[in-house]
């Protein structure tokens, strides 16, 4: 039997990070049920299938023609279905990402099977009961998810687990034009992008630098976009900073936005309310940057300064503009 | 056309979580529960506004889960749903709640079903895909706009880094984010009238559990932050470098 993990690339025909974790993690499962792992990939370019291959993949099916409505979740669903079907599969893996969560969701009912959201570890395997590992309540606890029957579900948070490639490691690999057709009902009618040409997508991002109701005003938001250009970093705030419209509504993180749980968090003038740590507890490190020592926020926090963040936040940038320059040497 | 709003009650977003039996169950004691924000404030308000511009002639709003949740059934009502529906069981998992509110609506026909895109208890955000997937229903994912025209629906349905404009014709079921409708607070009249509105008790439906909540574990507090004299930023930067190596 095998363990299937649908990867799409047909943005740019580069497989995702986070379908590269799904992979190694279809072969942590794979390889205790004595199972191989099969890559449905989707308009993938060769550095793709490779990757792939050396994150686990015994075989990858790479559909190359566009398959019309995919953007449909029940369509994309239902292709993997037949590929289930196919392939013989039992557990089926994908990214816990916006697709991932909606298509996964989608398929455990076309299966009628149980799921497992957003996992961030297995934890064990005894015959067909597994056991993984997930936060709830907001990143406040960690729980032990079971779940049993002849198919399952499982989607695994992205960043939580560290990829590594066997780079000995091939693949056999189909290039397959697919003519499936299911009746899309969700039709596209246009897509608007929030972020402009190269800046980071929020939930992808390893660097995060953050401005709360302590910036006053969206006129001082540069300081946070100097910080964040040269970090590499992508920017978030809190949620009156988006109610407000200082900043667009998709930066606003915390338990009624976006979870995200990057390398390094830099917050700069949010108190550190408990709905915004809900979505932001998940980050390795976290460093604070606020007047009131006082703040919720810096018992929540690896590194705090206090100080006003119109003084800071451009030391900061002029001290890491520095050392970067140090590191190229 | 009618609506029908899944809604789940959560522990008050500020509070203290703990766990009891064992940390295998969720300790209730002395938590004041809420309608999970999404289903509240995004899904019910929205399906309400469409009944108040006359594009729907009724909202029910259903939870599956035992009669301690009856005062938030109570509240929703209170907003201004129509009448209200509770299946006797405890909502052991996501896969579960689903069959259950499928088999419902397989019974009581709505066309349009808004849930919320996630509780913000267990976080799972699946209860609307699965449902749309037993009823191969069209599934409109994390929708931050949501309107109707005619018998078809245009939303804002949330990808990566932004969003995408779609189409799609009734019965579809609707995962409800952020933006689709402001916070309602229930006024007097309406907490008067949801005592009388009807809340009706159905029985459980035999489905299969498929997942469980073995054993919970709270999240390890932060060691003590270390503060850093805002005069000597490059210590920062040398302890994100060296101690964190995160830059
Ligand atoms: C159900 C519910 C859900 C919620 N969901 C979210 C959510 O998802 N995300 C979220 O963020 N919030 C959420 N909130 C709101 C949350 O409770 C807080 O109100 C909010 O996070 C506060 O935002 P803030 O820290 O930017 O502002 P404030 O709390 O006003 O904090 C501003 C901070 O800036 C500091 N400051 C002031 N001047 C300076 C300066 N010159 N330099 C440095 N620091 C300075 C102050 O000391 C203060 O700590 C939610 C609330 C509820 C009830
Ligand atoms: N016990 C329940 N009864 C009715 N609806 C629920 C229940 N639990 C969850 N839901 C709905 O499903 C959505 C997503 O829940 P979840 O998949 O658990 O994150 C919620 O926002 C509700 O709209």
């Amino acid at each position: 039997m095998s363990v299937l993990v649908f990867a799409d690339a047909s943005q740019n025909g580069k497989v995702k990070k986070a379908s590269l974790e799904a992979t190694f993690f279809a072969q942590q499962i794979a390889s205790k049920t004595n199972d191989k792992v099969v890559v449905l990939l989707y308009q993938g370019n060769d550095e793709s299938k490779q990757k792939l291959a050396q994150a686990g993949a015994s075989k990858i099916i790479n559909i190359t023609n566009n398959i019309a409505g995919i953007t449909d979740y029940s369509v994309l669903a239902k292709l993997i279905l037949k590929y289930i079907q196919s392939e013989n599969v039992k557990d089926v893996i994908l990214p816990y990402d916006i697709q991932g969560k909606a298509v996964g969701a989608y398929l455990a009912g076309l299966l009628n099977c149980g799921i497992a959201p957003g996992v961030t570890a297995l934890l064990e395997i005894n015959n067909d009961i597994y056991k993984f590992k997930k936060n709830v309540f907001s990143g406040k606890a960690f729980a032990t998810l079971s779940i049993k029957g002849n198919k399952k579900v499982i989607t695994l948070l992205p960043n939580s687990i560290q990829v590594s490639f066997n780079t000995s490691n091939t693949a056999e690999i189909q290039d397959v034009q697919d003519d499936f057709n299911a009746p899309a009902r969700v039709i596209l009618k246009s897509v608007e992008k929030n972020t402009q040409g190269d800046s980071i997508p929020l939930p992808e991002a390893e660097i995060v630098v953050s401005g709360g109701r302590g910036l006053k005003g969206p006129e001082n938001w540069g300081i946070v976009e100097e910080l964040a250009k040269v970090l590499g970093a992508a920017t978030a705030c809190s949620r009156p900073v988006a109610d407000a419209h200082w900043r667009p509504h998709h930066e606003h993180v915390g338990q009624t936005g976006l979870a995200i749980r990057p390398n390094l968090y830099i917050a700069i003038g949010i108190s550190g309310a408990i709905q915004h740590l809900a979505g932001v507890s998940g980050s390795k490190t976290i460093v604070v940057i606020n007047t009131d020592k006082e703040a919720p926020f810096f018992k929540a926090a690896d590194y705090g300064i206090v100080g006003d963040a119109f003084e800071v936040v451009p030391k900061l940038t002029e001290a890491i503009k520095k050392f970067k320059a140090s590191q190229q040497h | 056309m009618k609506i029908l709003v899944p809604i789940s009650q959560v522990p008050d977003t500020t509070a203290k979580i703990s766990f009891t039996d064992n940390n295998t169950k969720f300790n209730a004691a002395g938590v004041q529960f809420i309608i999970n924000p999404y289903d509240e404030w995004y899904a019910l308000v929205r399906a309400l506004e469409l009944k108040e511009a006359g594009l729907a002639e009724k909202v029910s709003v259903i939870l599956v889960g035992k009669a301690d949740a009856d005062a938030t059934i109570r509240k929703a009502l209170a907003l201004g749903a129509d009448d209200s529906f509770r299946i006797d069981t405890e909502p052991t998992d996501a896969h579960f709640t689903a069959q259950q509110l499928a088999q419902f609506v397989k019974n009581n026909p709505y066309e349009l079903i808004m849930l919320g895109k996630e509780t913000i208890s267990y976080n799972g955000g699946v209860t609307a895909g699965i449902l749309a997937g037993l009823l191969d229903y069209a599934f409109i994912s994390s929708a931050s706009k949501l309107d109707l025209n005619g018998n078809t629906i245009i939303a804002h349905q949330d990808i990566e880094g932004g969003y995408q404009v779609v189409e799609c014709s009734l019965p579809a079921v609707i995962s409800a984010n952020k933006g689709m409708a402001e916070q309602r607070i229930p006024n007097m009249k309406g907490i008067m009238a949801a005592r009388t509105k009807p809340l009706n008790v159905i029985p459980p439906y035999p489905v299969e559990i498929t997942t469980q909540y073995e054993q919970f574990e709270l999240a390890p507090g932060r060691t003590a932050c270390k503060f850093i004299d805002p005069n000597n930023i490059d210590e920062l930067v040398n302890l994100l470098h060296t101690e964190a190596k995160v830059i």
